[in-house]
């Protein structure tokens, strides 16, 4: 392990070692912790400039649910939920049968496809935006659910074919081989062997995948118009126009913005995490 | 196809009974497992880029009639100085976020120890990453605000003078890249976080007998064994450096007098606030020639580590 454990360098480099860590932590999350404790403040505290110090009163359940009755941060809430749901059920199906075609089968063109794929995930969104803005206008999907799921599965299909390709590459080719001998039809290869294997692969992108679409603001800005459409990160901006002085709403709404997906995180850790580093540790 | 004739199943029935999808099932069934996500890739993203290199060479206003008019859009643009603004910016991101993956290294060798309560405290330095840039944005912002934002109160407390880094052109660009590094920190820390985790242990304690510690331990040892770490750390902090877009347009418009745009919100604006497509797109296809060298160079270390 590098660097050495602390703990062989004796009992006061390791209280040392806690203090340093929990002042770095402080530090490092400030913008947060003040940005929660914000969210409880009143606006008296945030008029008379009390924006660092204690809150004068906790106004926890007066500013959350105030989010809620003055502004469409519920629809918003519903919305992002609609959008992020089906996208990533959808972009990691497309994926997973996209990826088992590019893993295990030969065929002219494979690499190239694959290369596709990878470099897709790279583009700036720029150079999508007036074509796919222009197309969902044409297919009637401009400024609806539907036009922002579409996009998002389109896109996302990119970085999952080339998570999923990956995955299912390093499954032994011999597995295939011998239900293939038994008689095993190619699309039952792929429910019956293929799935059932990739399950922790599906979990660490279907995590990526949400935080992803739910963080999501360009397409949000591009392809949605109203408030019955805006996901949260959308309407927190337009929030953010509509109340300028009320932070403590805006750093309420910031926080329900960043629940679900911070959850997710700590639920979903380690598949999080192992979709995130995905092929960064082996050579 | 060899595995399905000679099959128990395939020889107690005659070869032309079989269907047709039978009978080509190992050919047919990739082209059916990828047409989904091919139709989709091809239709909402290959087939836009092209698009949008077409729409490049004309005057449109997004409604009307294209005009075509070659490479006016670029000679404009090649002229225009808010697209050399723009392009200097993107540059800074792009020097700036290369210390991304430095402070996320030394982060991620920080916090390296095992210890009770060490994975909930990596997982919280982790936190940023995981929230939206909007929310980034909106907390930065407040964090720069020149009446009370907490900047102002660190730099009165020691005596120095308020600043307003957002209404500042020459500063405005550097306070939005400290926000965006923040979240990008946190993501390279994972990355070499997890390579930390696979460091051969024989190698160090080799090492360690020879005592080697300290710097030339890591230098020699260790940074080596973090190059897949390192790759994909510099690639993904390119990328992001050079996709800016997100922070520009929640913390300042691009402003103030243009000062902070970058070539994605330059692009945005054109195009949606000034109805110039052709404009707007030649300015995307420049961003994205831009980029195209670095997913080029992605792409081959990908492809040839595939080859091996």
């Amino acid at each position: 392990m590098f660097p050495a454990p602390i703990h062989t360098k004796g009992p006061f480099a390791v209280i040392s070692y806690r203090v340093a860590v929990i002042i770095a932590l402080v530090l490092w999350l400030i913008p947060l912790l003040a940005i929660a404790l914000t969210s409880v403040r009143s606006l008296e505290d945030i008029s008379k400039g009390n924006l660092w110090g204690w809150p004068s009163k906790f106004l926890l359940i007066e500013n959350y649910s105030a989010v809620f009755t003055t502004t469409p941060m519920a629809i918003f809430l519903l919305n992002s939920i609609l959008i992020t749901v089906p996208t990533v059920i959808g972009a990691i199906a497309l994926a997973a049968m996209a990826g088992f075609a590019l893993a295990k089968y030969k065929f002219r063109g494979n690499i190239l496809l694959f290369a596709m794929f990878i470099a897709g995930n790279f583009i700036p969104f720029q150079i999508l935006m007036i074509p796919v803005r222009d197309l969902m206008i044409g297919l009637g999907m401009y400024d609806s659910i539907g036009g922002l799921v579409a996009f998002h599965i389109a896109f996302q299909s990119g970085f999952c074919t080339l998570f999923m390709r990956n995955f299912i590459k390093a499954l032994p080719d011999a597995l295939i081989e011998a239900a293939r001998m038994e008689g095993v039809s190619e699309v039952n290869i792929f429910f019956r062997i293929i799935l059932p294997l990739v399950r922790p692969a599906l979990a660490a992108l279907a995590v990526l995948i949400f935080t992803f679409v739910w963080n999501d603001y360009f397409w949000a800005l591009i392809l949605a118009q109203t408030d019955s459409v805006r996901p949260v990160t959308a309407g927190l901006q337009s929030l953010k126009g509509m109340w300028v002085a009320s932070w403590q709403l805006i750093s309420a709404g910031s926080i329900i913005a960043a629940l679900l997906p911070v959850s997710i995180f700590f639920m979903m850790q380690r598949h999080f995490i192992a979709g995130l580093t995905l092929g960064a540790t082996k050579e | 196809m060899d595995a399905i004739m000679t099959s128990p199943v395939s020889l107690s029935r005659p070869a032309v009974q079989r269907s047709f999808w039978r009978r080509h099932e190992k050919t047919l069934a990739p082209a059916m497992f990828l047409s989904p996500a091919l139709f989709a890739f091809l239709l909402f993203v290959v087939w836009p880029i092209l698009s949008s290199v077409w729409i490049s060479f004309h005057e449109w206003d997004g409604l009307g009639p294209k005009i075509f008019i070659g490479l006016d859009n670029y000679r404009e643009l090649f002229s225009d100085d808010k697209f050399y603004v723009a392009l200097v910016n993107n540059i800074k991101w792009l020097i700036l976020y290369l210390l991304a993956p430095v402070g996320g290294l030394i982060i991620a060798l920080f916090l390296n120890q095992q210890m009770p309560g060490m994975r909930l405290i990596k997982a919280l330095f982790f936190f940023p990453f995981v929230i939206s840039q909007v929310v980034v944005g909106v907390i930065f912002s407040w964090f720069y605000d020149p009446n009370f934002g907490l900047l102002n109160v660190v730099l009165n407390a020691v005596g120095l003078p308020s600043i307003a880094p957002l209404g500042d052109e020459h500063m405005v660009t550097y306070a939005i890249i400290v926000a965006g590094l923040w979240p990008q920190i946190a993501y390279c820390m994972i990355l070499y976080l997890t390579g930390l985790n696979n460091v051969n242990p024989e190698l160090i304690e080799a090492a360690r007998m020879d005592g080697c510690k300290g710097f030339p331990m890591f230098w020699n040892i260790i940074l080596p064994q973090l190059r897949p770490a390192t790759f994909i750390a510099v690639v993904v902090t390119v990328i992001g450096a050079l996709r800016s877009f997100d922070l520009v347009a929640i913390m300042t418009n691009g402003g103030p007098y243009d000062s902070s745009t970058v070539l994605g919100y330059f692009m945005y604006e054109q195009a949606i606030f000034a109805y110039r497509m052709g404009y707007g797109a030649a300015i995307a296809t420049v961003l994205f020639l831009i980029m195209d060298i670095y997913i080029a160079f992605f792409l081959v270390s990908m492809l040839r580590k595939e080859a091996e």
